[in-house]
């Protein structure tokens, strides 16, 4: 398996992009609040940008409930709920850690197929990616 | 924490050993509850309720005893729902410790922590040292478990608990069983016990006379709360065919975060506050997510469970008392 998983459960902050991509700004310091993590730049040790298709957590649900890729696209999921959500497949291929309102965590899809995936602390929230 | 010997607990608790103290003393540590605070009164085999905050105004029978459930403590949690989790979960102890007579011992009903993070353990823990019962029984709620399958929580409170985390005891001529139905959620589903722990169950009660009270204990409530927000337990429904034959089964559950009850023959369901924070009622909400509400209102949402027990005198009594 050549899938990749990565996790941001340190500070960060996140902003939303253009035709779906988002840049992710790594800090080494705690994180400010969300207003202020939109609002003002932040002292950068690492910036990574984020290609590729994004779902939200809000609400505890994923959004879009189902999105469809070509193989090798990495899915990057954004929790903006006020809970502790997980993304984790219902097979357990992946999983992130428990992400914090803010947090997010990508995937890389190498193998096509329909991977339904869903909240390990909230199980009724379920959505899938479906990989051509 | 150190659990005492107690003449009247028995080696229900461990099935593959006929050892006592050690097992049973074992159980005991396995066993606490977290975030709410319900005094309950065991009364005739019926248990009964109220809050904590009346419940240390009233006089306990002799030959009675008393217990305490608290639950979801969410330990790390630090949204604008409660950003100060430990003040209200001390608040809970010190309500708990004014009881008098001291409740026989603790049940925590899971969501010790938030997100099992180093250190949330170790700070529930800190502070369970000041509470005055020293027999804390534990059950696990998904969020002690889901990170690392139960390996920590099993570590910390799983001695002389069966599987990845259930058991029984007797107390004074009850029976008490802490089940875990949070363990490997599926995709969809809701709590789940499954097979083996089912099955346990089963053995577990089938030698008890139908007279003897039961007291049921688990993290998400064994009957249908509200399914569409996972408040219900998939396999519950048979847990409960192997206790419908006792004259008095209460079920504790904790994980809604709200008081919830209801009676079904001779069952009687409950479910405690939490200490951490509220959550809306069933779909009053487009989600269940933290309640938030105005600081001074806070503590009225938070509360513990005192259930009190007195001999040959009917139910249960069970109290709820907020934190406010």
């Amino acid at each position: 398996m050549t899938t990749q998983e990565h996790h941001t459960s340190t500070a960060y902050a996140w902003r939303a992009a253009a035709a779906g991509a988002a840049v992710i700004v790594l800090l080494a310091t705690p994180a400010p609040s969300r207003a202020a993590q939109i609002e003002a730049p932040m002292p950068m040790t690492r910036v990574a940008k984020i290609e590729g298709p994004q779902v939200t957590i809000d609400n505890f649900a994923f959004n879009p409930a189902t999105l469809t890729i070509p193989a090798g696209t990495t899915v990057t999921w954004a929790n903006q709920d006020d809970m502790l959500h997980t993304v984790t497949a219902a097979n357990r291929l992946f999983s992130s850690k428990g992400l914090e309102t803010g947090d997010v965590y990508s995937y890389t899809f190498t193998t096509p197929g329909t991977y339904t995936y869903f909240c390990s602390l909230h199980p009724r929230m379920t959505a899938t990616i479906i990989v051509k | 924490m150190a659990g005492h010997p107690d003449a009247h607990h028995h080696h229900r608790i461990q099935e593959d050993t006929g050892n006592d103290g050690l097992n049973r003393r074992g159980f005991l540590e396995c066993m606490a509850w977290v975030g709410t605070g319900l005094l309950w009164t065991v009364s005739g085999g019926i248990l009964s309720s109220r809050r904590l905050a009346f419940a240390a105004d009233e006089q306990i029978p002799r030959g009675s005893f008393s217990f305490v459930q608290i639950s979801d403590s969410h330990i790390g949690f630090a949204a604008d729902a409660n950003r100060d989790v430990t003040a209200t979960l001390q608040v809970a102890i010190e309500r708990i410790n004014a009881l008098q007579p001291a409740p026989a011992f603790l049940l925590h009903t899971g969501d010790l922590t938030h997100g099992q993070k180093p250190g949330e353990f170790d700070t529930l823990a800190e502070h369970l040292k000041s509470v005055a019962p020293k027999q804390v029984f534990y059950v696990p709620g998904e969020h002690d478990v889901f990170a690392d399958g139960g390996k920590e929580f099993l570590a910390r409170h799983g001695r002389g608990l069966v599987g990845n985390g259930w058991g029984s005891f007797d107390y004074q001529g009850i029976h008490f069983i802490g089940l875990n139905n949070v363990a490997d959620l599926k995709a969809g589903g809701l709590g789940t016990l499954g097979d083996g722990q089912l099955e346990w169950l089963e053995r577990d009660v089938a030698g008890l006379s139908s007279s003897t009270p039961i007291v049921v204990f688990a993290h998400i409530p064994l009957w249908a709360v509200y399914p569409a927000w996972g408040w219900g337990t998939d396999d519950g429904e048979r847990a409960l065919s192997y206790l419908r034959r006792f004259g008095s089964v209460t079920v504790l559950n904790g994980h809604i975060h709200q008081i919830m009850r209801k009676v079904e023959g001779n069952i009687t369901f409950h479910t405690a506050m939490s200490t951490a924070f509220p959550q809306p009622a069933p779909g009053t909400a487009p989600s269940p997510g933290p309640m938030k509400v105005p600081a001074d209102r806070l503590r009225g949402l938070l509360g513990v469970t005192h259930v009190s027990l007195v001999p040959n005198a009917g139910p249960l009594a069970i109290i709820d008392s907020t934190l406010a």
